[in-house]
């Protein structure tokens, strides 16, 4: 169909379409928040490798920082979809609490099979977040509201269930969800020649080749992608800044699979965290069901006259934010090899942050995976440098804050710069 | 006479684009000035840098009102010398009283304490000034579009205004309604109150308009007075840049078969469950047909199109609705979609388009399964769409990535048409399709409605301009209190036999 336009309409003179040649600086004005993030992770890196004495990047800290964080990462993963729905979560941390002390009374005072009880437990979150998705989706209960009381409900539920005291501790089979490492598959003598080469230690070859092979697909990834965004003429990003980001992060993935070679290799937690990021990077990037998502939290009434089930849509997120608490619970309650009644304790603001800090609107359709991943990094180096520093946690707390402001009040500002 | 205001060589620059170019805008004392343009032309810049909503500096060019070089910071800095914006987006707060709208932020009170008793007075005798009979103590969101334009107005009064710029007013209002506001702003001058008013409606221009200053592109076209001699062809001519002999494209349309019947539709309101809204009725288009739906606003034709697509209005719907003879289920919004309508919403800003994601998220949005495979997307084949229908709709934008909230009004209408044109439809139902858009986009507007007429679809158009309903339309349904009261071809159709209809019950 071809519509014959009148031609009085203006054809020529619209500054808007013409073509602008942006400067670096313009460049970088309006994509301020991204590498914002970045550079202040790496800022934040670099201070506390500075101030600790080269602490923070250590083998085994770095190897630390991954476990403490995964379980807030997958959580994360969850929590954007919900805030980009248009929505929250307040009792992520109290079902994250209550899977793990089911887990525990499952295993320990109940003698089930570790494979059942994770099962289990990923099932029952999944019925957790349906029943909490039911009322916000269907009778439109606002989610703060439902998952407010959820969180009483399932904290209370935790100490009933282990009647107020610690169960564990767990088996080794149960116990390696958190804890364990990926076997290095790669003959002895090889680990040995990099360890020669590298003069260290020892050395597991199957993290250095991991870290090897995801650097390059990071920047084959982006090479695609950009040639792609060229051949539609939408490309603006500088090169210099291209490469400077890509090698930026592939420097990164190096250096961490470097130094976690170095300690005990990949732990199990890292690769479960890398392929659930990599999925609902997926998910929300490529599919009909992400988009409709954004498509929801950007402006529910359009979405439904446009014929998304966005009451179905609402009750998926919830349900699936179920399942990652769930599986957030085994993973703490295998680090900690105990269940405690104050596990999870105000998790979920650490949560909420790192989703907010990772770029997602309060009001809903913008957020991304990776910056709700960066986001919870970013926390999760602070903590860590800070407790390091033996900074007390009061300080942490207000300096946590102080940061999630900060990161909001820069959104805002940065909005109201463009609008 | 005296100017009230004179606005030199204003320039105003946003990153990249020059939005007012050396703009020069003279008003007399007493006056009412209209401002005519496209949208996009600049004129709501023009008067965002007037009330200081763009305060000095941001701007080049001076600004002399009442005699002197003015230096405004802000809005309150403009309030306080009696020059008052009343938006096209009304700016009341629907949960407060008319009485706590009008002195909201100037309230009458001592030492914070708030004397009702005056603030009733005073509002009754505002109220008395605009016309309006209601208690000072309504809720503002249950009185109608018209009259809360008029509480704006008696707002704008309580401050001792002198310039009072209205924004396109009666963008939203019915043929009477806006009549009576145009009386009011010639009540208004005869009290010494000069006015500006941006309006699209040339007609309106004509009947209440001194002078009218045509803006274009940034910059001012000219200024013509509006008394003798004044032809609206002459100010479209100058909006455009060009002649424009005709409003509505020519059209020669031969309907075919009987397309879409609904049959004893029946609605009740969603909150109050003994309104009946829309009370059996129905209505026919044929294949090649552009039918029309007219009314006043209330009249429930929003209420019928919205309750048939989707039941996305009322409760307790019934009623059948067939296509090519046969009932289709219209159930649910997906299902009436898969079954071959669309409905364009009436406002497509909070129902039409979501805001923050670019054009080609928009037009793909209803039919995702068609650019995807086992629910992964391909975003190839969407930019192929988009671009499509960015050709074949000429939607003006650098490209499909943009973001539709920076589109004008009639761009981000053709993006709301590619959505539905690309779900297949074969009804559009189009709900106020050219609302607040500029006439050469809604010229483009009829000329894709006359295409789909063309290639055999069925399109029911329900507006409130009765130019356009005559000027496109094969037959015209008149609609009144939820009831379809009378049909007119084509032929017999013409804006008295309409009002009497809407009248005569």
């Amino acid at each position: 169909m071809k519509v014959k336009t009148m031609e009085l309409a203006n054809g020529e003179g619209n500054a808007q379409t013409e073509k602008r040649t942006k400067g670096i600086a313009e460049y970088l004005k309006s994509h301020l928040r991204e590498y914002g993030l970045l550079f202040a992770l790496i800022a934040v890196m670099v201070f506390f490798q500075i101030v600790t004495d080269g602490t923070l990047l250590r083998a085994v800290n770095i190897t630390n920082l991954l476990l403490q964080n995964s379980y807030i990462i997958i959580m994360a993963l969850g929590m954007l979809i919900v805030i980009v729905s248009g929505n929250i979560d307040l009792s992520v941390g109290s079902v994250m609490g209550f899977i793990g002390a089911l887990a525990a009374v499952m295993i320990v005072n109940y003698d089930q099979s570790v494979l059942v009880t994770i099962v289990t437990c990923l099932i029952v979150g999944g019925i957790i977040g349906a029943a909490q998705g039911y009322w916000i989706a269907y009778w439109k209960i606002p989610s703060f509201i439902v998952t407010l009381a959820g969180m009483l409900v399932f904290r209370g539920l935790s100490l009933w269930l282990l009647e107020g005291q610690s169960v564990g501790p767990f088996p080794k089979e149960f116990q390696i969800i958190a804890t364990g490492y990926v076997p290095d598959i790669f003959p002895a003598g090889i680990g040995a020649f990099f360890a020669e080469i590298f003069d260290a230690r020892r050395i597991n070859s199957l993290a250095i080749f991991t870290g090897l092979v995801t650097a390059l697909l990071t920047v084959w990834l982006a090479l695609r992608q950009r040639a792609q965004n060229k051949a539609y003429g939408i490309e603006d990003e500088p090169a210099g800044f291209f490469w400077a980001r890509t090698l930026i992060v592939a420097a990164a993935l190096i250096f961490i699979m470097f130094k976690l070679s170095q300690f005990r290799g990949l732990p199990n937690v890292l690769i479960t965290m890398g392929v659930l990021t990599v999925i609902y990077a997926f998910i929300t990037e490529t599919t009909t069901i992400g988009r409709r998502v954004y498509a929801l939290g950007g402006n529910q009434k359009a979405a439904k006259l446009s014929g998304i089930k966005t009451e179905r849509l609402t009750f998926l997120a919830f349900t699936n934010m179920g399942v990652l608490a769930a599986a957030a619970g085994l993973v703490f309650a295998a680090r900690l090899n105990t269940a405690t009644p104050k596990a999870g304790f105000a998790l979920e603001l650490d949560v909420i942050a790192a989703v907010f800090i990772g770029g997602a609107s309060m009001s809903g359709g913008v957020g991304t995976i990776i910056g709700a991943v960066v986001g919870a990094f970013l926390m999760g180096v602070l903590n860590n440098g800070m407790s390091i520093m033996g900074i007390g946690i009061d300080y942490q707390q207000m300096i946590k804050g102080l940061v999630l402001l900060a990161a909001v009040i820069f959104d805002v500002y940065n909005k109201n710069k463009q609008g | 006479m005296t100017a009230i205001l004179e606005m030199r060589r204003i320039t105003k620059t946003f990153p990249g684009v020059k939005a007012l170019d050396n703009v020069n805008l003279h008003v007399e004392e007493g006056e009412i000035h209209a401002i005519c343009g496209e949208n996009g032309a600049g004129k709501s810049t023009l008067m965002k840098v007037l009330s200081g909503v763009y305060p000095t500096g941001t701007y080049e060019g001076e600004i002399v009102y009442q005699g002197e070089t003015a230096q405004f910071s802000d809005i309150r800095d403009t309030e306080d010398r009696g020059i008052i914006i009343i938006h096209q987006e009304l700016a009341l707060v629907p949960q407060l009283s008319i009485a706590e709208n009008i002195f909201l932020g100037n309230e009458r009170a001592k030492r914070g304490v708030i004397d009702w008793r005056l603030t009733n007075r005073r509002t009754e005798e505002l109220l008395a000034k605009v016309g309006l009979v209601e208690p000072p103590t309504t809720k503002v969101d249950s009185i109608g579009v018209g009259k809360q334009q008029l509480v704006e107005i008696a707002k704008a009064l309580s401050k001792d205004v002198k310039l009072l710029i209205l924004d396109e007013p009666t963008a939203a209002l019915q043929e009477n309604d806006s009549r009576k506001l145009l009386d009011l702003m010639l009540e208004l001058k005869a009290q010494g109150v000069t006015c500006i008013i941006i309006s699209h409606k040339l007609n309106e221009v004509r009947y209440v308009a001194d002078r009218v200053t045509i803006i274009r592109d940034g910059m001012t076209v000219q200024t013509l007075d509006a008394g003798e001699g004044f032809s609206e062809d002459e100010i479209v001519r100058h909006m455009v840049g060009r002649d424009m002999t005709h409003r509505f494209p020519e059209h020669k349309r031969t309907p075919g078969d009987l397309l879409l019947e609904v049959k004893n539709w029946n609605v009740w309101h969603p909150e109050h469950a003994d309104r009946k809204v829309i009370k059996n009725t129905g209505f026919k288009v044929r294949a090649g047909e552009v039918v029309g739906i007219a009314g006043l606003m209330g009249s429930g034709r929003t209420e019928l199109a919205m309750s048939i697509f989707g039941r996305s209005y009322g409760r307790n719907i019934s009623g059948e609705v067939e296509l090519h003879g046969k009932p289709i289920d219209v159930s649910t919004v997906d299902r009436a979609i898969a079954a071959g309508l669309s409905y364009v919403t009436e406002d497509r800003k909070t129902l039409g388009l979501v805001l923050d994601e670019s054009i080609r998220f928009n037009t793909t949005l209803s039919n995702l399964n068609e650019v995807s495979s086992g629910g992964i997307l391909n975003r190839n084949e969407e930019t192929k769409v988009a671009e499509k229908y960015r050709e074949a709709l000429a939607i003006r934008t650098p490209s499909v990535f943009q973001k539709t909230v920076n589109l004008s009004g009639g761009n981000q209408q053709k993006v709301v048409l590619a959505k539905w044109l690309f779900t297949q439809p074969e009804v559009l139902i189009l709900d106020e399709p050219t609302r607040g858009i500029d006439v050469g986009a809604k010229y483009e507007i009829y000329t894709i409605i006359n295409d789909l007429a063309s290639q055999g679809k069925g399109v029911v158009m329900i507006s409130s301009e009765m130019p356009e309903l005559l000027g496109m339309c094969d037959r015209i349904y008149v609609m009144n209190e939820g009831e379809l009261v009378g049909e007119l071809s084509a032929a017999e159709a013409n804006q008295e036999r309409i009002m009497s209809l809407i009248v005569s019950e």
